[in-house]
């Protein structure tokens, strides 16, 4: 059989070109991704470039395939033997998808935050500092100062100082989201991957994670799957739109929601259809 | 009165019924072990094995029954554990949660949990025999971990069903191997695996029949695995069937032994679960 290359095609957004801020440096790289769940075809020949340092949201109607998209960037869907990938995926270049590629290297380099805070049964200094431990990191104190860190870094330490023993299911779901994000940072990822992540916060705590996200992007690629349009729209740096298991457009935030090229696009945006 | 509040009345009326009849009999029954139980119970009873004429009313105690049940229990619970979490992690984080297979191996696991321990005891016999072994405290282990892995499995099965997929992902996108995975799991399950423990020393302590064939009696306490060995319920069940009332007074305190020692290990249990479950989610 014949291998057939077919061009990359990746939409440069042009705001970042134009603004000149940082240069396009895509972080992930998807190559005609196309994934099966029991021989049903949910993301069909996905192609897209995701830059670095920016956030970029995935949007679209429900059923639509984002949150597959996005749990192939960290290799979730290995467990389950019903799925098949085929296509690419690079990571800082490197074909995570590739025979040999170790998959806790590159879970290690994401963070991920569900739609539900999901902490772990420990302390809440343990949660944090669980990543750093399994990857060798030792000593009371250094662990210490890796949970205050990143405790400072989502706002959380000044409200669990005092309770770092205490178990994180005491925490509300406000917190122990922020708390996951801690988790999350604490690996050192260069990633963050979002799935829904506000979702079932209440509208202050998503605030807060919303502004997270925001504050943190200047280190961290950021990708968030979200089902609310206005979040998109305060926050997003780039904006992926995705219908039906297609990608079927994706641009600068500005590009997309003020000049949508697909018809499809300018009605899911202008409420057409959910 | 219309028919709705008659029929809330009826129902109020059933459950309260039912639930003092169920509270009353294990008053009774409690009564009447303490009753016949304590005035034959002395530190002689449960600090030395059964001398001459023990079982003709003279001097001696169970302690033979108390050290074999005890090791016993121990053993098979040890053992159905090592069976047992394994075969639930198979079950819930190999499998998918609703797969054929997984369902099959609910029901299976739900008739085993219904068949009669005596049923247990002939097959352990059978099981003894095929191997050469002669009654003994071996025999008595598997014959009781065959019951006793069933109720095990279930138990553990119900707290795992309803661990979400969530903290699996958790802890993989962090990086973690399956291994450490399972670590974190086992945390979550732990709650779980004590009220199993629980219910299975409830179960296979208590239970006469599987022991019957298998561990045999004796009146000293075991040294080998290879040696038989005395059981609480078969001590119960010889002294009860004596003629003489003062064996047969011996009998209900052995039972109210066997109690007391169901008893603390279920606080025990349940204190030591409550302290780790503090971390669940």
């Amino acid at each position: 059989m014949e291998l057939i290359t077919v061009p990359l095609i990746i939409e440069q957004p042009k705001s970042k070109v134009m603004n000149g801020s940082n240069s396009l440096n895509p972080h992930i790289v998807v190559e005609n991704l196309n994934i099966y769940i029991q021989d049903n075809h949910i993301l069909k020949n996905i192609n897209m470039a995701i830059p670095d340092k920016s956030i970029t949201c995935i949007i679209g109607p429900s059923g639509c395939g984002k949150t597959t998209l996005l749990r192939s960037f960290n290799r979730l869907h290995d467990d389950n033997m019903n799925v098949k990938i085929t296509g690419n995926l690079f990571v800082d270049g490197e074909d995570i998808y590739a025979k040999g590629t170790e998959v806790t290297h590159i879970r290690k380099k994401m963070g991920l935050l569900a739609q539900r805070p999901c902490s772990l049964p420990m302390s809440i200094i343990d949660n944090v500092v669980y990543g750093p431990r399994i990857h060798g990191v030792r000593g009371r104190r250094k662990l210490y100062e890796i949970a205050r860190h990143q405790l400072v870094a989502v706002g959380l330490w000044d409200e669990v100082k005092d309770r770092l023993k205490s178990p994180a299911s005491t925490l509300s779901i406000g917190q122990q989201q922020r708390l996951c994000l801690a988790r999350g940072l604490a690996v050192e990822p260069e990633i963050i991957l979002g799935d829904e992540a506000t979702s079932a916060l209440d509208p202050i705590s998503s605030k807060t994670i919303e502004e997270l996200f925001v504050t943190i992007k200047d280190k961290y690629t950021v990708v968030l799957v979200t089902h609310t349009l206005r979040q998109a729209k305060r926050i997003a740096d780039y904006v992926a739109f995705m219908y039906m298991g297609e990608l079927v457009e994706f641009g600068t935030a500005d590009q997309l929601f003020n000049h949508p090229k697909n018809q499809l696009t300018k009605e899911y945006i202008s409420g057409g259809f959910s | 009165m219309n028919t709705k509040k008659i029929e809330e009345k009826i129902f109020k009326g059933l459950m309260i019924g039912s639930s003092v009849l169920i509270f009353g009999v294990l008053l009774y029954i409690l009564y009447i072990i303490i009753k016949k139980g304590l005035p034959s119970l002395s530190w002689e009873m449960i600090s030395q094995i059964p001398s001459g004429g023990f079982y003709l009313g003279k001097e001696g105690g169970i302690l033979n029954a108390i050290m074999g049940s005890l090791y016993l229990i121990f053993f098979s619970v040890v053992i159905s554990l090592m069976v047992s979490v394994p075969v639930v992690m198979y079950l819930n984080f190999t499998l998918r949660k609703k797969s054929r297979f997984s369902a099959f191996a609910r029901l299976t696991f739900d008739v085993l949990f219904g068949i009669p321990s005596i049923v247990y005891g002939a097959f352990g016999f059978t099981v003894m025999i095929f191997f050469g072994l002669q009654a003994s405290l071996l025999g008595g282990i598997i014959a009781v971990s065959l019951l006793i892995i069933p109720v095990m499995i279930r138990s553990i099965d119900e707290v795992a069903i309803l661990i979400p997929v969530e903290l699996i992902e958790a802890t993989k996108s962090l990086g973690a191997t399956n291994y450490e995975t399972i670590k974190v799991i086992l945390r979550q399950l732990l709650p779980g695996i004590s009220t199993a423990v629980l219910l299975s020393v409830g179960r296979g302590i208590g239970d006469g029949a599987t022991v019957l064939f298998t561990a045999g009696y004796t009146d000293s306490i075991p040294t080998s695995l290879a040696q038989p060995t005395a059981t609480l319920p078969l001590a119960i069940f010889f002294q009860l069937s004596s003629p003489i009332e003062e064996v047969q007074n011996r009998a209900y305190s052995a039972a109210l032994i066997l109690t007391v020692i169901i008893l603390l290990l279920s606080f025990s249990a349940r204190y030591f679960s409550r302290r780790f479950s503090k971390n669940k989610i």
